[in-house]
């Protein structure tokens, strides 16, 4: 199987094997009109078998969030055919609409309109809490 | 603009001039009879709660301002489907200072987002209620003169005993404190605050079902009540409701200047036969919660007397 290089774009790396398409519509990738390939099952010498991502477009895409998804995917940034920059997400300080609470006493359970924002409290061990509510996130 | 939605919001430094506010308060009263002179405190009470609810209407009305607001959701714009963001930013138009109480989790957090004028929070369901964890460090200052060094006994409900919460929180900030969590298995600490507060700042401690084992060593007793609205299972609240009655006899070996503390209301958790005993403080405790609440509201207010 041969996907074409691509020019200029992003190539999320390193996600957890048959995670592609999960990630795919969570980063709405779906709504692009530019070329986007989902390698799935790849041989990795690390993983054993991963899926990669690759969008032809500069995109202004907040990729932070995939820090919370997995800090183990890599990310890098193609510009004229190369690797401009090649990083690991961090996990972010704070998500929105990303993951819900599900503390049925929390105010975000009856009041539609709030945003559901977490709060990074622990960077060593990953643990985000709500905003209003202080429930830890259950992934 | 100020907010009180957590006991954290605030500095030890802020806490300390907080209980120097109120203790000047207590002693010098008609110093502070016009502090707040042409200010409305609005309570909003989705939830009723009459202790705390009065103890911020007498505040205001002691420093000369006035008060307006609703006790019970059903008598306010939420029964219609309210947000409280919206019933907060109207509420702003009328008075300076909001003091909210509400059964869900976050709620005053929220309103804190979209008033126009200082929230309090006065109670957010099982969550946090800070201006109690004031009212408990002004007495526990009134009694003892200090936080250090003292044995801190908790017992009863400390799963969903959000004073109980809040008071490890804000004690865990002094130095020497130990901390004796007498709970049955089912209302144990949850393992967030063992693990982010107390473990996490090296705090001493120690879990125990043994209410009068513990008791010589204790410097303070905070007893809660089993609380009904917390419980989705009326069958799991019967059966831990009475795990701790405090009497006269359990309290033949604690010290004779143990402070017994309860954030009241009791139902049955402390014999009134103890009432009478000079080591209860939990009705003085009452008392300080409005002195405690009037310095709360000057600084909020930015008034300074």
């Amino acid at each position: 199987m041969h996907i074409d290089e691509i020019q200029n774009g992003i190539v999320i790396d390193h996600i957890k094997a048959g995670k592609g398409m999960e990630l795919y519509h969570f980063l709405h990738l779906d709504e692009l009109d530019c070329s986007v390939a989902i390698l799935r099952n790849v041989s990795s010498q690390k993983m054993g078998k991963k899926d990669i991502i690759k969008i032809d477009s500069v995109l202004n895409m907040d990729l932070g969030v995939l820090g919370y998804m997995d800090p183990n995917m890599t990310i890098s940034i193609i510009q004229d055919g190369k690797r401009v920059k090649k990083f690991h997400p961090e996990l972010p300080e704070q998500i929105t609409n990303v993951i819900f609470c599900k503390n049925p006493r929390c105010i975000t359970t009856v009041e539609q309109e709030i945003d559901h924002i977490f709060k990074l409290t622990d960077r060593e061990k990953g643990v985000y809490r709500c905003l209003y509510c202080e429930s830890e996130a259950k992934k | 603009m100020r907010n009180l939605i957590d006991i954290t919001d605030l500095t030890i430094q802020e806490i300390d001039e907080l209980i120097a506010t109120a203790c000047d308060i207590i002693a010098n009263p008609d110093k502070y009879c016009d502090a707040c002179r042409r200010k409305k405190l609005a309570t909003l009470f989705f939830e009723p709660s009459t202790r705390t609810r009065l103890s911020f209407e007498a505040a205001m009305l002691e420093l000369g301002g006035s008060v307006l607001g609703f006790s019970e959701a059903n008598s306010s714009s939420a029964s219609k489907g309210e947000s409280v963001a919206d019933t907060v930013r109207v509420v702003g138009c009328y008075a300076d200072i909001i003091a909210m109480r509400h059964p869900k989790e976050g709620a005053p957090m929220v309103a804190s987002m979209h008033a126009p004028v200082p929230i309090i929070n006065a109670g957010d369901g099982g969550h946090n209620h800070p201006t109690q964890t004031l009212t408990d460090l002004l007495t526990i200052h009134r009694e003892k003169g200090h936080f250090d060094n003292l044995t801190v006994g908790l017992c009863g409900d400390l799963k969903f005993g959000r004073t109980v919460h809040s008071l490890i929180h804000a004690l865990s900030r002094y130095t020497g404190i130990h901390f004796v969590l007498i709970s049955p298995e089912e209302l144990r600490l949850p393992s967030y605050i063992i693990h982010d507060v107390l473990e996490k700042k090296g705090m001493s401690y120690e879990e125990t079902q043994d209410l009068e084992a513990v008791m010589p060593k204790l410097d303070i007793l905070y007893m809660t009540r089993v609380q009904r609205e917390r419980f989705f299972n009326e069958a799991d609240y019967i059966r831990l409701k009475d795990s701790y009655i405090l009497t006269l006899d359990k309290l033949k070996d604690a010290k004779e200047d143990l402070c017994i503390l309860h954030p009241l209301p009791r139902v049955n958790e402390i014999a009134t036969s103890v009432d009478n005993d000079s080591r209860a403080c939990y009705f003085k405790q009452a008392h300080n919660g409005k002195y405690i609440r009037m310095a709360l509201i000057l600084k909020l207010l930015g008034v300074e007397v």
